[in-house]
């Protein structure tokens, strides 16, 4: 028999298609009919009345049979495909793409305020900005943890949480401003970095991991609990604000608006608080990309790789371990000092598990070790959580009673699967190699299989 | 007899509460190829674990160079300059080559990659062609190549390798046996070789010993032995035993 007959172009049996459609439909009418298309209520007097549902049912109705249908003609009535190479930008984009996107971030809060006006600008640049900056230098944190030192940390918020506190507690105690307290907290919260780290040396994997989850809710749990000192629930309010060098954003006459003689508005503390966490983040990545070349960021990276390898070759792999967990709850407490001063108010409430586990999440879907795939990850969950509140279309369908953000956990988890089966190693699987002999080659992670034997 | 650069001495070690080496005494000179030879699962490779600290010797001592490492933690037996390309290669898949390379001067804080990068390509010019790929796509002689030629970049006074033939072809086993030996001669790299495949390993070493059931049972010279009717009958024609 033979083999080697030309491959027929992908033809799709239409006929075939469409009667599959067509009984999707059936099915799913005789389903989604009753079930959705039918509810009862009681009226006024306990009678049950009968009424319809059948802009939803025709909803879901639609989603089923077309997505059928797209799942028909793009997925399984395809012949398998090989494998497409990675998301990988050339090199000459790369190269332009880092200053691009630094520009754009620069001049965001500025053409927003000029095209929206300072009152409808300030939604975009907090809520989306500041919010997505937030995550990014949070992913960019716990990158350093998790994507170059391979130590899964599943208690990052307690850093967060730590810098917070340290802010909040020393400069309502003490009156220190916040540019002493800055790099107090990194410095607090790097030490707690090191108290995690001296007893989960020996462990790996999913050991570490559940020991650094246990740390996050002891960190919580003593927030709570230790309520002379924190406050407890009641959370700690009237934290002092930002000054750009001794001078308040308030409308007194000293104040930010009053000295360089501009109207009062509450958009330029917004808009300072925006470039204040732009630096904070971009410093994490600046210090991130200089690291990995220097001796400290390789042993990291081949920490994650393999830690016997490493010891054999004279790495020390306890003060390389303890060094990634400082360096990474540094950046948390720089981020968690931030966040107190921009909210006036913290409590253990923003730093409970969930928070970790979507710091974590940015990490892992944008590709582990990625600072570009934390960046599209963080804008995508955190940006998209912040769009569905503005989804307000939706409820045309689904009915005035329907909120959108209640579905946030299952579009979360839905985006997760969607990613593990598409992409399995993030959205952007390239690791930039830090040593090169003669020219720069981006080598891929998904595009090669490992060797063997 | 000048004294030698690496001596065991009644060294014995546990996992758990399983005696895997119950005594062990060896010599190795430096200059020396020495190799030790044995069945699947009689400890040879937990001797040279044992050497690299990890498990560490319950009972007995290890001394390299006049100092006792019998207690030393792993990285610091490496910054010693005992360089070991451990069992399974253990190279960083999803590093490139060149990185690979590169983490063998981890000791010397990278100071002379370039400098000794020259001498491994040419004694493994494959690994100059792959220099730019990920470790972990590389064939299994090409991974034994890298973790040799990175236990290399950290100028080792003395070398340990485990089972390198393990796995691979034998047209790259000669050459990987060859690389050894010149090695050996031209800087007088000390070497001491693990090996099941017992006829190479004692015709490149000096002198070689065999160990059974965590016992050294005989030494003597790669010749000597090669030529004695038990380690024929075990190890070289075609083991039936």
């Amino acid at each position: 028999m033979s083999h080697d007959a030309p491959a027929a172009a992908p033809s799709i049996d239409w006929s075939r298609t469409l009667k599959d459609a067509v009984i999707t439909g059936l099915i799913a009418t005789a389903i989604l009919g009753p079930f959705i298309g039918l509810v009862t209520v009681q009226d006024m007097e306990h009678r049950l009345i009968l009424q319809t549902r059948w802009p939803l049912f025709l909803a879901l109705l639609a989603i089923l049979v077309v997505g059928r249908l797209l799942l028909q003609i793009f997925v399984w009535g395809r012949p398998a495909k090989p494998k497409r190479a990675p998301l990988a930008l050339p090199p000459s984009v790369e190269r332009i793409a880092a200053p691009f996107f630094i520009g754009l971030l620069f001049v965001f809060p500025i053409s927003v305020l000029f095209a929206l006006g300072p009152q409808g600008s300030i939604k975009w640049i907090d809520n989306y900005g500041i919010q997505i900056l937030i995550y990014i230098m949070l992913g960019w944190g716990l990158n350093i943890v998790v994507g170059l030192a391979g130590l899964l940390d599943l208690g990052y918020v307690a850093f967060y949480a730590v810098g917070a506190y340290s802010y909040a507690l020393l400069a309502k105690t003490f009156g220190l401003s916040f540019w002493v307290l800055l790099p107090l907290a990194g410095i607090l919260a790097s030490f707690w970095g090191i108290i995690l780290g001296f007893p989960v040396l020996r462990l790996r994997g999913d050991y570490l991991a559940i020991v650094t989850l246990a740390f996050g809710e002891i960190i919580r749990l003593i927030l709570i609990n230790w309520v002379d000192f924190t406050s407890g629930y009641a959370g700690i309010s009237g934290i002092p604000r930002p000054t750009l060098f001794g001078i308040p954003f308030n409308a007194s006459d000293n104040g930010f608006a009053a000295t360089f003689g501009l109207e009062f508005s509450p958009i330029h503390r917004t808009i300072f608080l925006y470039y204040l966490i732009l630096a904070l983040a971009l410093l994490t990545a600046f210090v991130t990309t200089k690291l990995r070349r220097l001796p400290i960021g390789r042993a990291w990276e081949a920490l994650r790789e393999d830690e016997i390898a490493c010891r054999s070759l004279g790495i020390n792999t306890t003060t390389t371990k303890l060094t990634a967990f400082a360096t990474g709850a540094m950046f948390a407490g720089f981020a968690g000092s931030f966040f107190a001063a921009r909210q006036g108010f913290i409590s253990p409430e923003s730093f409970t598990f969930m928070e970790s586990a979507n710091i974590l999440a940015i990490v892992v879907l944008g590709g582990m070790g990625s600072l570009w795939g934390v960046v599209i990850a963080a804008v995508a969950l955190v940006g998209g959580f912040e769009l569905m509140r503005e989804m307000d279309f939706l409820k045309l369908i689904f009915g005035t009673d329907f909120d959108p953000t209640q579905y946030r956990t299952l579009l979360f988890g839905a985006a997760m699967v969607g990613i593990m089966l598409w992409k399995p190693r993030g959205l952007i699987s390239t690791r930039e190699p830090t040593a090169f002999l003669k020219e720069r080659k981006a080598v891929s992670g998904s595009l090669v299989t490992e060797g063997h034997g | 007899m000048t004294e030698p650069l690496l001596a065991v001495r009644g060294v014995e070690t546990y996992y758990g509460n399983i005696i895997a080496l119950k005594g062990v005494d060896m010599d190795v000179h430096e200059g020396e190829i020495v190799t030790l030879i044995g069945a699947n699962g009689a400890g040879k490779s937990t001797l040279m674990m044992t050497i690299f600290g990890s498990p560490r010797a319950r009972t007995g001592r290890i001394t390299y160079a006049g100092v006792d490492i019998t207690k030393m933690p792993t990285h610091e037996i490496a910054r010693l300059r005992i360089a070991q390309s451990p069992e399974g290669r253990r190279i960083f898949p999803r590093m490139t080559v060149m990185e690979n390379l590169q983490m063998g001067a981890a000791i010397d804080d990278f100071a002379h990659v370039d400098e000794d990068l020259d001498k491994v390509f040419a004694l493994f010019p494959r690994l100059k062609e792959r220099i730019a790929q990920r470790g972990g796509t590389l064939s299994g002689g090409e991974q034994q190549m890298l973790a040799i030629a990175r236990a290399l970049m950290s100028r080792p006074k003395m070398l340990l390798l485990d089972e390198p033939s393990l796995g691979l072809a034998p047209l790259v086993v000669k050459g990987i046996f060859d690389a050894i030996r010149e090695l050996n001669r031209t800087e007088g790299l000390t070497v001491f070789l693990v090996e099941q495949n017992a006829f190479h390993a004692l015709k490149l070493a000096h002198r070689g010993y065999v160990m059974v059931n965590g016992v050294v049972t005989m030494s003597g010279t790669g010749r000597e032995l090669l030529a004695s009717p038990e380690v024929r009958a075990a190890y070289l024609e075609g083991g039936h035993h």
